[in-house]
């Protein structure tokens, strides 16, 4: 009993105080003003030398959010936001023009390289074999400041820059498929995000195309309360592939700070998709103090017949996570897969899970969600299936284990189930278990001492969702489910 | 060397163990026999410092060093083993995964660096092949869906490979049919040396034709009630335990 006490109390103190990426790069930023209003919304169009479209396309959205509000069904709770309250434009003041790698400024690539994300084009090929490289489109607050390895990808076809730039370079593509699986009012942060969104990332990948590299993009909030509105745009075109990983930190900070990203997917006939991230945002201290508050809303459209999409996420960090990868699953014979882990620990609050839509014939979807609980956190699965009347043979399996560490945190698992049609199947099973005793005291009589011990259980327990991840982020995820979950190990 | 002087332990207010003495020197192979329920994998847990046991009274000191000041890791560190009558599941953790972690794990907690990989590799399969354990079945998550026999010898695998000073096996021959007995106790004996103990715990005298001991004790009701050669084992085996279990321990 007094070795799983002391584990809990080592779990309760990792606290977040150890967050290590909780430095502040001090470079001067351009900030708009607080608040939100019409003329804000110009301004950041402006900055972007958006054509009149885009900045049409935002104001509409921003007149709608006016009428819309808060959802309050997730099981998180927070202070009410004041949106007037909050930056939604930063940018780090050297980072304007053009963005060659040369022109960056040192404290930036400075900042990623304490992040370990290798930015500078001569690391990456000094260091990694071509078929491992990974380009990497940073965002930092909210410009995206460089993008390595476009010409490669440029040969193969394969756009991938900022989406502002896709905006002005690509107009037709933006038009056609922007909006288009995340409407501009699905939802009160999707509808503030169309509004304000400041960047993100942009992919195209051409019919037949296999994207000769992983593609990634590492957020990262720094300036002080502003909000974080990314918006990403992947098309998978016809037979197509692609593997795009979203990696994420922020700095320690007091306040809460706000993120509302909308990433969009779209998979094209016999497409196929492959989306992961790995989150580890400042969760707020011990106390529950600070912390990102999280509000995301990703969704992958299977637009055509066989494509495939694929959410994976490890999830660790943000005070409040409210977040559903989703697939709508139009296309027949098309696939939807959701891998989650989400580790809640201090006074984080979690609520998660997916939403596999299914309209075609023959569609399949499996969900596999894996959530540990520990200290004082909440950790809610929040799942819905459905199949429409078109929707033959539909299948689902859904797969969602918790894990509890200690006894002050929670396990929640909500499943909505809706099928219109008799001829789908949809299978669901869940467990929530404890680190046991008996499994402590077997590790710990065969040397591991306590943190290695909990450690090597959780990563047991989340075995089948790190498996589905690309191997540099899976070796990441280990590493971050230890800090996450380890007292004074450094 | 292990000494157990007076040890009494109890565990939800009941007194289980009440009274045990007991001295190890190196390259000793002690039997501890005994009916189910007279304390025997108590004794083991509260040696290896499981936390659900209450030491009301006593000491147990290993080299010197005051067992009961340590944890179990720490115990583990200073060379002791279980090898447990009741193998504990970790689901998702490969076999030969575990066994890297608890290796490094150890070398860690004596100041040494972690074992290079191929290096670890070469020495698993060695010791794996000795006892029948199968790549395959290192690369399962450890002793889930093992028959019992394929959870001993793992549990011996970790053993050998651990190499530890003080090994302590509850009833490794439960569960295990004859061919198996013979193979798992030839692993033990591979590691029986001049610097290593073993205290085998058995309720049945087939393991020590495999696994001579240099002494054989009764436990009862918490208590060592009698200590005699190897031939005591054989007296056991005819006899039975009811001497002793009707003794009300003297
Ligand atoms: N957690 C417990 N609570 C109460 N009694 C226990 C507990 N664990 C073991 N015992 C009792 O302690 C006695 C010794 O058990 P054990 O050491 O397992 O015996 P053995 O291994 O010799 O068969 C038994 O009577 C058993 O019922
Ligand atoms: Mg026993």
């Amino acid at each position: 009993m007094v070795a799983v006490q002391e584990t809990i109390d080592q779990v309760k103190a990792i606290d977040v105080d150890q967050y290590k990426y909780g430095f502040v790069t001090d470079i001067e930023s351009e900030l708009a003003p607080k608040g939100l209003n019409e003329d804000i919304i110009r301004f950041i169009s402006a900055k972007k030398s958006e054509p009149e479209w885009m900045l049409e396309w935002r104001l509409d959205a921003f007149r709608r959010w006016k009428t819309m509000e808060e959802p309050s069904w997730a099981r998180v709770h927070y202070p009410k936001i004041d949106f007037e309250d909050l930056h939604y434009y930063a940018a780090p003041k050297t980072a304007e023009g053009p963005k060659n790698l040369d022109e960056v400024d040192p404290i930036l690539l400075d900042t990623y390289k304490k992040l370990g994300i290798p930015l500078s084009e001569q690391e990456i090929l000094a260091g990694i074999a071509p078929e491992h490289r990974i380009a990497v489109d940073a965002v930092f607050d909210s410009v995206s400041v460089a993008t390595t390895f476009k010409e490669e990808l440029a040969k193969a076809g394969v756009i991938f820059c900022p989406i502002s730039e896709a905006i002005r370079d690509y107009p037709d593509l933006v038009k056609q498929y922007l909006g288009t699986v995340v409407p501009v009012t699905d939802n009160f942060y999707a509808t503030l995000n169309s509004a304000v969104f400041s960047d993100g990332s942009f992919v195209y990948i051409p019919k037949g195309v296999r994207c000769p590299m992983e593609l990634s993009t590492y957020f990262r909030i720094n300036e002080q309360n502003t909000g974080q509105f990314e918006r990403t745009l992947i098309i998978a075109d016809e037979g197509s592939y692609v593997s795009y990983l979203e990696g994420c930190t922020a700095p320690q900070r007091d306040e809460n700070q706000l993120h509302a990203a909308v990433v969009e997917l779209v998979a094209l006939e016999g497409a196929e998709i492959k989306y992961s991230t790995v989150q580890n945002w400042f969760p707020g201290d011990a106390e529950g103090k600070g912390g990102i508050y999280n509000f995301v809303t990703k969704r992958g459209d299977c637009r055509g017949d066989n494509s495939k999409i694929a959410w994976t996420q490890v999830e660790t960090g943000s005070a409040i996570t409210w977040k559903y990868p989703s697939c709508i699953l139009r296309g027949d014979n098309s696939v939807g897969e959701f891998y989650s882990i989400a580790i809640s620990n201090g006074y984080q609050q979690v609520d998660s899970g997916t939403k596999m839509i299914h309209l075609g014939k023959n569609t399949s979807s499996r969900i596999i969600s894996k959530g540990i609980s520990a200290g004082r956190s909440q950790n809610t699965y929040r799942g819905q299936v459905s199949a429409h009347r078109k929707a033959k043979n539909a299948r689902n399996f859904t797969q969602c284990d918790s894990l509890l560490i200690g006894d002050q945190c929670g396990a929640h698992t909500v499943p909505y189930i809706e099928s219109k049609n008799a001829t789908a199947v949809f299978e669901h099973e869940a467990t929530t278990s404890k680190i046991s005793d008996d499994q402590m005291f077997y590790c710990l009589a065969r040397g591991l001492n306590e943190e290695e011990a909990v450690a090597l259980i959780v990563n047991g327990f989340v075995r089948d969702v790190i498996q589905q991840l690309p191997m540099e982020f899976a070796v990441e995820a280990q590493k971050l489910i230890g800090i996450s979950l380890e007292g004074s190990v450094g | 060397m292990l000494e157990i002087k007076n040890l009494h332990a109890k565990v939800d207010g009941n007194e289980i163990l009440r009274g045990v003495n007991l001295t190890v020197k190196p390259g000793e192979i002690h039997a501890i026999m005994g009916p189910n329920g007279s304390g025997k994998s108590t004794l083991s847990y509260v040696l290896s410092g499981k936390e659900d046991y209450e030491i009301t009274e006593g000491s147990i000191t290993y080299n010197g060093e005051d067992m009961l000041e340590l944890g179990p890791d720490e115990r583990a560190a200073a060379g002791m083993f279980l090898a447990f009558q009741y193998p504990i599941e970790i689901p998702g953790v490969a076999t030969m995964t575990f066994l890297k972690t608890a290796l490094n794990a150890q070398r860690k907690a004596r100041g040494l660096e972690e074992m290079p990989t191929p290096e670890f590799m070469k020495l698993v399969r060695e010791k794996a092949a000795d006892l029948n354990v199968t790549p395959e079945m290192l690369r399962r998550p450890l002793n889930v869906g093992f028959s019992g026999g394929e959870k001993k010898r793992a549990e011996i695998l970790q053993m050998s490979l651990l190499e530890p000073t003080l090994c302590i096996l509850d009833e490794t021959d439960s569960g295990l049919d004859i061919d198996a007995l013979r193979i798992v106790s030839e692993g033990v004996n591979k590691l029986r040396s001049p610097e290593r103990s073993m205290i085998v715990i058995t309720h049945y005298q087939r393991l020590l034709d495999h696994i001579v001991p240099d002494v054989v004790h009764v436990l009862s009701k918490g208590r060592i009630v009698k200590t005699g050669g190897k031939e005591l084992a054989l007296e056991l085996e005819k006899n039975g335990y009811a001497d002793f279990v009707d003794e009300k321990a003297a």
